[in-house]
């Protein structure tokens, strides 16, 4: 009957057929067949994209009723596409009875404003043969579009002969089936269209009393219903979904207030609660109760999530099915909570868990293994959801109570077993159905626990395999607090303890803290009595708790430690971290170094997180002693300069709510990098580079061992520092704790424990470090001076420093000191000594006893604790022993003025003052050998002595150089000879009165050497002068006077050289660029003496001559020597012979010009032993080559030689000749009398350059 | 409306978590925590593709039976925004929930830049990022 809706995805749309039925039925099997092969595009309304479909349809018989009355809404009984089918091919027949029935068949259709039609003329060859009068093939054709297809040709078409196998009969068909197609479309296009314009018409008036939207329901499905038979799933499953959309706002607007009529409807009390069901197609029993009106809203939702699932399963999404469902399950527990429907306690739970399991069954039914493997993610969440509400339905039944349900829960389990009905009859032959199984579940506590662990498992094990870990354990401690409702907390603890890890590595404090009071329980439970008290103590120091939990943990751990104290020996170590923090520790002394039995005492501040004072019996610190090689390590003066700090240690607070990885890790060192290319030292690379990279990359410890008490090991044996009898308040107390030092060495403190009776709270380490040093120190003596240096002549302090250590000095022990010659230690009435405590802090005043007798000074010592220090000073003097100036002695035996020394060594010697060394030897009361000491002076001062010439007459001068940093009064400043030749005297030019010479300055003296007798002999020179240091007005002492003694030999003058300049004749001045003369004359001054015979003095007839050798040098390049510079001249040695040399000398620049040095050496003819030396330090060795080669001849050189430039090759050619040697005449014996002579040059008339240099 | 808005540190642990009503805190932090599974699911499953499309926002975690949603967002440098809200509002389209999300974020960024805020601290003293969250949990959109 066509009112019974037909089965989707079997039905077609209807094609009604009229006319010859026998030849219809013979033609339908390859109608039926061909249709649906060839696809159609299907061009639609309203901009949605053309598809490509096959048509199916469903032939059935012409009948007048149906044909659909006006306003109807069925579409899916409608009749699309009317056929009349006819093989009459005899136009009397035609004429007598087809055209009649043709036209009764068109009034129907027009009556019923049906347009969509066609007439098939079938034509058959066998047939035609059979007749006589037969008219031409086209003619009934052409009679029936003239009678009935009005403008409408296309309407009637011809099929040949269609049950032969020819290539005729393939043609008409093809062409048959396109026309059939696309009337069909056509067909479906329009009145689709038609239906669904009304449909929204209807639509749009739901604001309007008396909608309803059951009503509309069943038109949109109509639609949804011929989409899907057009096996457009997609756009068939829209419509359920706007019908869905549609009802949740209505649901949703409901509860903002906004209430429809129709929905109270729904709202009616729950009463069957079994579940989705998703087997059949279409639930008929649900539908009729929608189209009745007498749905509730959870048949309602379950009608539309059952089509919805079934169009999705179509379309091959299974996983959106699960994804909808669970979305499904959470609105309908919702909706029915907005819309205030009353629903029996646990009727929801049921549904639900129905719904889950079908659902999943559903998936699992038409998916393989693998494929649900591998799509958990989308699933478990149904698995999950269904085991959150079988335990919630097993609790509300009293399945989880120890004791099984009672009365009023059997009672409730009936209810809800009533609420589900009988079985469906489609799933009442499977095992594992969800009704039997929730129906099994709630039979007994033993099914419940078997069905509620078999899905807690597996809804673990699958939220495992997808890597929701945190899921996992959230399950997991579902099945915790099911297992300690069981009482089985052996079981419960494993799930407890992974929770717990995961929110430890995590971060989490609530959950900590929620799953720590759990674990804490069950602990309890399984007697785990360091366990307990462990989670007890960090639940105590919680501050997520409340005070009263907090006070109940804490009482916890002291009931057990009051409890126990009977049974000695067992002990249970906690760790400290939550019972307390150790926040800082302080030594006084502040340098956490005593000596050998000095008392230390190490205060701590501990800050107890305890809600209440807690009574501990002891807090001791263990502590690791270490005794130091380095002996030097152990005195008070390395450990006071090593550690600077001011004693106290802090401790960094754990910050234990954050995961262990995070404040574990240091803080990030990073540096500059810089990278330079070695050979141009350009900057090649440069970059950041950390240096603790070996901190920051080291694996993380997969287990943290916060909660483990078995990490904690007591350091027993070891030497403790301990405190009795403490209470903690609650914040920070403060422990002291004192220990007399007793062996030396380094002692590192380790642990820190809290005891109070059998629980012993723990700080396994200490850190950073905590040390404290005792140390046993020998008496020491330390001697050393005031000042930078000691100074020799003038009293200088010198500081004594007497370090006790373990010596106590008694009253009456002295150091004895044996005296050195040269150096006094002044003894003054009153000397003071100063006691210092090995901190360096002043212990007392004390006076000193110092005694001097001939061999020892006896310093008295005051009496002194042990590790104190005395402190005093002593003024001493070194005298200037006799050989004391004997450093510059070498200088003064050669008898040369210090201005022939080199610059170099002159420098040298400024810097460093000549010094002595006293070594003391000193005894002291602690020890029986003697100390020595050695003390080092300097002399203040340098001397240098020098022989002045004023023609014959000679003069002495002395300079005194102060090398110290002192100011001096020099005063009765005396030079004597002390050859006591009275040939000799000397007559000083020097002021009488003191002088004042400061630091690093000299002071010249200058005395007049006379002498009655020629010549004179040498002499022997002391210098003395008394010195006191400027800053000292008066001085105890006298101090002895400074001296230095010298020798002068051969300072008598024996010539005189003058130079002279001439200009050329007949000029006035001398010009830039002109020779001039230059006449040298050497005089002798006197006759024969001691001093010339050497080598050089040659004599012939009694007439003595000496060969001597001059040289015209000008060191400021003022002059051109033309010609020879140097010659050799053959001396007489008489009184006033004069040797005179020309020479051509021209001025290279004008102005006045000093005249060229004239040089005058002795020149000693060739010794084999000194044939190749040569004086080193002498300029000669640069010019002495011509004097080689031009020996004796004063032959000229043409060339004009400038000084310095002459390395003459011919050198090579006379190497190994026998070479004359040189010797300076010491400088007293030539006078140079033009020294200091210029001569005025004016430039050249005719030099457009005038050159002028400024030096 | 958001219920319990929490900013996770990259290592998963809760730089800031505030819930209304308070009573019930423990529960929003198991249900962040749980949460924190499908934001890692997301995050790994889509990572590249997040990364090449800027798109922080991970959209629905997943819908829970008290009807109040989660939704996830992640910043590049993993802190992850997880806010949980009361969808009985369902006014509160995608696209506000993106732009609380990007609210939140700005006021996060404000909270690094301070100078005296140490990154991977708990976010406690920062009174603008508190009344921002303050001002989404009251809001009715």
């Amino acid at each position: 009957t066509p009112l019974t809706p037909p089965l989707p995805s079997v039905e077609r749309a209807p094609v009604v057929g009229a006319g010859d039925q026998n030849l219809f039925t013979s033609i339908y099997p390859t109608l039926s067949q061909q249709l649906p092969r060839e696809p159609m595009e299907w061009r639609r309304s309203y901009g949605r994209a053309p598809k490509m479909i096959h048509l199916e349809s469903n032939f059935v018989q012409f009948k007048e009723e149906l044909l659909p009355k006006e306003g109807n809404k069925a579409l899916l009984t409608f009749p699309f596409l009317h056929i009349y089918w006819t093989e009459c091919c005899d136009t009397e027949v035609y004429k007598a009875t087809v055209k009649d029935d043709l036209t009764k068949w068109q009034n129907v259709l027009k009556a019923h404003s049906s347009v969509d039609w066609l007439i098939v003329v079938v034509e058959n060859d066998a047939k035609k043969k059979n007749k006589t009068n037969i008219l031409p093939r086209t003619s009934i054709v052409d009679k029936i579009r003239n009678d009935f297809c009005n403008k409408q040709s296309d309407r009637c078409v011809v099929l040949n002969d269609p049950l032969k196998d020819s290539s005729r009969t393939q043609e008409s068909w093809n062409a048959f089936l396109t026309k059939l197609r696309t009337l069909l479309l056509m067909s479906f296009t329009k009145n689709l269209g038609k239906f669904e314009d009304d449909m929204r018409t209807l639509r749009e008036k739901r604001t309007e009393p008396g909608w309803s939207f059951c009503e509309y329901f069943m038109v949109q499905e109509e639609l949804a219903f011929v989409f899907e038979m057009l096996q457009q799933f997609e756009d068939a499953l829209v419509q359920y979904d706007e019908l869905d959309a549609l009802f949740s706002q209505y649901v949703v607007n409901f509860g903002a207030g906004d209430g429809a009529n129709w929905l109270t409807f729904f709202c009616q009390p729950v009463k069957s609660w079994n579940g989705l069901t998703l087997r059949k197609p279409i639930d008929m029993e649900k539908r009729e109760l929608i189209q009745r009106q007498e749905a509730t809203l959870l048949d309602l939702r379950s009608y539309l999530f059952a089509r919805q699932c079934t169009l999705l399963l179509f379309l091959q999404r299974p996983w959106e099915v699960a994804q909808r469902a669970l979305e499904l399950l959470h609105s309908c527990v919702q909706e029915l909570k907005l819309l205030e429907v009353s629903v029996p306690p646990g009727a929801l739970d049921c549904w639900v868990f129905l719904s889950c399991l079908e659902v999943l069954q559903r998936i699992e039914g038409c998916c393989d293994r693998a494929q649900i493997d591998s799509n958990i993610a989308h699933t478990v969440g149904l698995w999950s959801y269904a085991t959150e509400k079988l335990k919630s339905l097993g609790y509300l039944c009293g399945l989880v109570s120890e004791k099984g349900p009672n009365s009023e829960d059997l009672n409730r389990t009936v209810d809800l077993l009533a609420g589900l009905g009988a079985e469906r009859p489609e799933t009442a032959n499977t095992a594992q159905s969800p009704y039997k199984k929730l129906k099994e579940a709630l039979s007994s506590v033993e099914a419940f626990e078997k069905h509620y662990l078999d899905l807690s498992h597996a809804t673990i094990e699958m939220y495992t395999s997808i890597g929701r870990i945190r899921s996992a354990k959230f399950v997991g401690k579902d099945l915790a607090e099911f297992y300690m409702k069981k009482k089985s907390p052996q079981k419960a603890e494993t799930y407890l303890q992974g929770a717990l890890k995961n929110y430890l590595a995590e971060g989490w404090a609530l959950p900590i803290t929620h799953t720590r009071k759990q674990l804490a329980e069950c602990q309890k439970h399984l007697g785990q009595i360091e366990n307990y008290l462990q989670t007890s103590s960090l639940l105590a120091s919680d501050h997520h708790l409340t005070e009263e939990e907090r006070k109940y943990f804490c009482q916890e751990i002291l009931n057990f430690a009051s409890e126990q104290t009977d049974s000695p020996g067992h002990k249970v170590v906690l760790p400290m971290h939550s019972f307390a923090h150790l926040r800082d520790l302080r030594f006084t002394p502040s340098n956490a170094v005593v000596h050998v039995g000095g008392v230390l005492s190490v205060e701590i501040t501990v800050c107890s997180q305890m809600p209440v004072p807690v009574h501990m019996d002891q807090i001791a610190i263990s502590v690791h002693f270490s005794i130091e090689k380095n002996s030097y390590r152990k005195t008070a003066e390395w450990l006071t300069k090593h550690k600077t700090s001011n004693g106290i240690i802090n401790f960094p607070m754990e910050t234990s709510p954050f995961p262990a990885s995070q404040n574990s890790l240091p803080a990030l060192e990073l540096y500059e990098m810089f990278e330079r290319s070695p050979s141009d030292n350009s900057l090649n690379t440069t970059g950041i580079i950390c240096k603790n990279v070996h901190m920051l990359l080291r694996r993380q410890e997969s287990s943290t061992a916060l909660d483990t008490p078995s990490g904690v090991a007591l350091d027993d044996g070891a030497p403790v520092l301990k405190c009795c009898g403490v209470t903690l308040e609650p914040g920070a107390n403060t422990i002291t704790f004192r220990t007399q030092a007793k062996e030396p060495g380094t002692y590192t403190l380790r642990q820190l424990c809290a005891s109070a009776g059998p629980v012993c709270f723990v700080l396994p380490h200490l850190y950073p470090l905590a040390q404290y040093d005792v140390y046993s120190q020998e008496p020491q003596l330390h001697v050393e001076p005031l000042a930078d240096s000691l100074l020799a002549g003038i009293p200088q302090k010198v500081k004594f420093t007497v370090t006790t250590g373990h010596y106590t000095v008694k009253n009456g022990d002295s150091l004895q000191l044996s005296n050195v010659e040269a150096m006094l230690i002044l003894c003054h009435a009153e000397n003071k000594a100063v006691i210092y405590s090995n901190t360096r802090e002043k212990a007392s005043d004390a006076s000193l006893r110092v005694q001097s007798s001939d061999k020892v000074t006896s310093i008295s010592l005051p009496a002194a604790p042990a590790y104190h220090m005395i402190e005093f000073e002593l003024e001493v003097l070194s005298l200037p022993s006799a050989p004391a100036a004997g450093g510059e002695g070498e200088s003064t035996m050669l008898g040369m003025t210090e201005a022939q020394r080199k610059p170099k060594d002159t420098q040298k010697a400024d810097h460093c003052m000549a010094t002595t060394d006293h070594k003391v030897s000193i005894e002291c009361p602690w020890s029986i050998y003697s100390t020595v000491i050695a003390l080092t002076f300097s002399v203040p001062f340098r001397t240098t002595h020098a022989v002045l010439s004023a023609g014959t007459r000679k003069y002495i001068q002395v300079c005194v150089q102060n090398l110290s940093e002192l100011d001096f009064r020099l005063s009765d400043s005396d030079l004597v000879d002390t050859g006591d030749s009275t040939d000799l005297q000397l007559l000083p030019l020097n002021t009488k009165s003191q002088q004042h010479i400061c630091s690093r300055q000299s002071v010249f003296f200058v005395w007049e050497l006379t002498w009655t007798r020629e010549p004179p002999p040498s002499l022997r020179g002391r210098f003395s002068m008394e010195f006191r240091p400027a800053s000292e007005e008066r001085l105890s002492i006298s101090l002895k006077p400074y001296t230095y003694e010298f020798q002068v030999e051969n300072f008598f003058t024996l010539y005189t050289v003058k130079a002279e300049i001439l200009p050329p004749a007949g000029t006035e001045l001398c010009r830039t660029g002109s020779l001039c003369a230059l006449e040298v004359s050497i005089t002798r001054l006197s006759d024969l003496l001691e001093v010339d015979r050497d080598e050089a003095l040659t004599e012939s007839d009694e007439y003595f001559s000496t060969k001597l050798m001059y040289e015209v040098v000008d060191n400021s390049s003022n002059w051109a020597v033309c010609g020879k510079s140097s010659g050799v001249i053959s001396m007489p040695v008489v009184a006033q012979a004069t040797h005179r040399v020309h020479m051509e000398v021209m001025p290279l620049f004008a102005g006045y010009l000093p005249l060229p040095d004239v040089r005058l050496f002795k020149y000693l003819p060739h010794h084999s032993a000194h044939s190749s030396q040569l004086d080193a330090d002498s300029w000669i060795e640069n010019d002495s080559l011509s004097v080689d080669k031009h020996v004796d001849d004063q032959l000229d050189s043409s060339s004009i030689k400038s000084r310095g430039s002459v390395h003459s090759a011919a050198s090579s050619e006379h190497k190994g000749l026998p070479m004359p040697r040189l010797q300076a005449l010491p400088p007293g014996q030539v006078f140079n009398s033009s020294t200091g002579m210029q001569i005025l040059v004016i430039p050249s008339k005719d030099d457009h350059v005038l050159e002028v240099s400024v030096t | 409306m958001a219920v319990c808005v929490a900013v996770i540190a990259k290592e998963n642990y809760p730089l800031y978590i505030r819930s209304v009503p308070t009573e019930n805190e423990l529960k929003f932090h198991y249900m962040v925590h749980t949460s924190l599974d499908v934001v890692d699911e997301k995050i790994s499953a889509m990572g590249k593709a997040l990364v090449d499309q800027r798109e922080l926002y991970l959209g629905l975690l997943y819908p829970t039976e008290d009807y109040k949603k989660r939704y996830g967002y992640v910043t590049n440098s993993k802190v992850k925004f997880v806010m949980v809200v009361d969808s009985s509002n369902t006014a509160l389209r995608d696209n506000e929930i993106r732009s609380m999300f990007r609210k939140l974020h700005n006021s996060y960024t404000d909270v690094m830049c301070n100078p005296f805020y140490n990154p991977g601290d708990r976010i406690q003293s920062s009174r603008a990022f508190d009344s921002m969250v303050t001002s989404m949990m009251i809001q009715v959109c």
